[in-house]
């Protein structure tokens, strides 16, 4: 690889632009806080001004003119086409499937997409870590038709198998989740700063399908806890445009 | 009909040692002056139970206040971990702190069959997760119509829930509006409830996307101007976002966070 030309951006912009493009318009979305909002808000600032953004405080269709600061951010419900109480947007929302895309983010995730949000350690009674819990990730990864999964990529978060399934991926392999009678199709999507991964068709195992401009696959290896395999059909994620670039800077500043 | 009285003598009065307390707020609205004053009470032996332990439950377990948690996601939102949440999970400082953990939906359920007089709800959750393993409160039922297998939660009937509102009227008739997460049920749910509000006015004037709580379903008002800060209420204030991350440098460290228990909340003496 070359490293004669610099480049004009940074590796977490390149994953946020990367999960973007990957949202159409039109979709409805269930949004988690941090990398996946930033992502879903770009997604409207770019391509898909029709994206329909639903947050689990309680918002339909919320059109933020800036990032969110957390979930319950009083432009969220502002923006919003409809405001609505927690009940409501797990039962009647999230649990009859009307959402497309699961937008989630993960403390650590294994092979086949499994997340743990919940303890570092396998002893959940002493942790070595305590992390937040669930929330509505369990939900949102059963129920929607789709989640998308985008993380920071490291050996130390990216791991053979979780320490807790906090929200059910694709468990120990193809099938599990057919067995388990859950609705979604699971994570079909996972990106990162490095590069994207797709479910194996035949085996559910993550496989590495995209890497970034300016990443080898080594790169990617490196940062992985287990064997990654490389798809056979390789391509290589464009770099930002000056207005995906520009709409996120311009997006990240906004007050 | 709920009575109109002081923060102070609404928390002496509704919350007694060893009892299961609800502060909720889903982000918006999270009753914090209400929680430090249950702290400056001293209070201890609760089980505390909120779908989001923030900020609000970080300073009352720290202080010793609780015996167990019951929850759904305990982080400081987009700030990120809650420090004397985690010490009291991985050291039990000051006090061992007993966890029982659920998702947003199954607590949000919870709340619904307590409000409905209901044992227990139904969801489609939790399937393929490490959850039921450890939350004995999370068992699995069969439609009997279907014969889908589904999950089953207990209701969650708290002796006292606390929200914050907007307003209420001289009459203690509740009403709040933006995002109004869960407080109705929890209010609903529990055997005695105290909503602070921003301010008690004359007449409630309607606004969209409205909650009202009739008087005669609240057992106490307190006005506590700012009492959600830095959470906030829509209309009256915004979220001190800052204050999430400054909340961090005071968490982390059991000295720095004694240091503002003194200061903030047992220096301060008589309510606002």
């Amino acid at each position: 690889m070359t490293t004669t030309v610099e480049r004009t951006y940074t590796s977490d912009e390149m994953m946020s632009v990367a999960a973007a493009r990957a949202l159409t318009g039109g979709q409805r979305v269930f949004v988690g806080i941090g990398l996946p909002s930033t992502a879903a808000n770009l997604a409207r600032r770019t391509h898909a001004d029709d994206l329909v953004l639903i947050y689990e405080s309680g918002t339909l269709g919320s059109k933020p003119t800036r990032l969110p600061a957390s979930i319950g951010d009083g432009i969220l419900a502002d923006t919003a086409d409809a405001v609505i109480s927690v009940p409501e947007v797990f039962n009647y929302w999230l649990q009859p499937g009307r959402i497309d895309v699961g937008f989630l983010g993960a403390a650590q995730l294994d092979k086949f997409g499994n997340i743990n949000t919940t303890v570092i350690g396998t002893d959940y009674a002493d942790p070595k870590v305590r992390l937040p819990g669930a929330g509505g990730a369990p939900e949102i990864a059963a129920n929607c038709h789709e989640v998308y999964v985008v993380v920071r990529q490291s050996k130390r978060s990216f791991v053979d198998q979780v320490d807790f399934i906090t929200s059910f991926g694709h468990g120990r392999g193809k099938g599990e989740r057919e067995e388990l009678g859950l609705p979604g199709a699971g994570p079909t999507l996972v990106i990162t700063d490095l590069g994207v991964m797709r479910p194996d068709p035949d085996t559910a195992e993550l496989v590495l399908t995209q890497i970034h401009e300016g990443v080898t696959v080594d790169q990617v290896k490196e940062a992985t806890g287990w064997d990654l395999k490389v798809a056979a059909e390789l391509t290589t994620t464009p770099p930002p445009t000056e207005a995906e670039l520009t709409a996120l800077r311009e997006l990240k500043a906004a007050k | 009909m709920a009575e109109i009285t002081s923060l102070r003598d609404a928390v002496a009065q509704l919350v007694h040692d060893g009892d299961t307390v609800a502060l909720e707020g889903f982000t918006h609205l999270i009753p914090h002056a209400a929680g430090q004053e249950i702290i400056r009470q001293r209070r201890t032996d609760l089980t505390l139970v909120r779908m989001t332990p923030d900020i609000v439950y970080d300073q009352l377990i720290g202080a010793g206040c609780a015996r167990k948690l019951v929850f759904s996601w305990g982080g400081n939102p987009g700030v990120g971990s809650l420090h004397r949440f985690r010490d009291a999970v991985q050291n039990s400082w000051p006090v061992p702190l007993e966890i029982e953990e659920h998702s947003h939906a199954g607590m949000a359920n919870r709340y619904v069959a307590g409000a409905s007089g209901l044992p227990f709800a139904v969801l489609r959750g939790y399937r393929g997760t490490d959850l039921p393993r450890h939350t004995d409160t999370i068992k699995t039922i069969t439609c009997p119509f279907t014969g889908e297998e589904l999950a089953a939660v207990p209701a969650i009937n708290p002796d006292v829930s606390i929200i914050h509102a907007q307003r209420a009227d001289r009459a203690g008739n509740v009403q709040m509006w933006g995002l109004v997460g869960v407080q109705k049920e929890a209010v609903l749910a529990a055997k005695r409830s105290l909503v602070t509000v921003e301010e008690v006015v004359d007449e409630l004037t309607p606004v969209p996307g409205q909650v009202i709580l009739p008087s005669w379903a609240v057992t106490a008002v307190a006005e506590v101007p700012g009492g959600a800060h830095p959470s906030y209420a829509s209309g009256y204030s915004e979220r001190d976002n800052e204050y999430y991350a400054y909340w961090d440098s005071i968490g982390r460290e059991r000295d720095s966070f004694r240091a503002w228990l003194d200061e903030k909340v047992f220096g301060v003496e008589v309510a606002r």
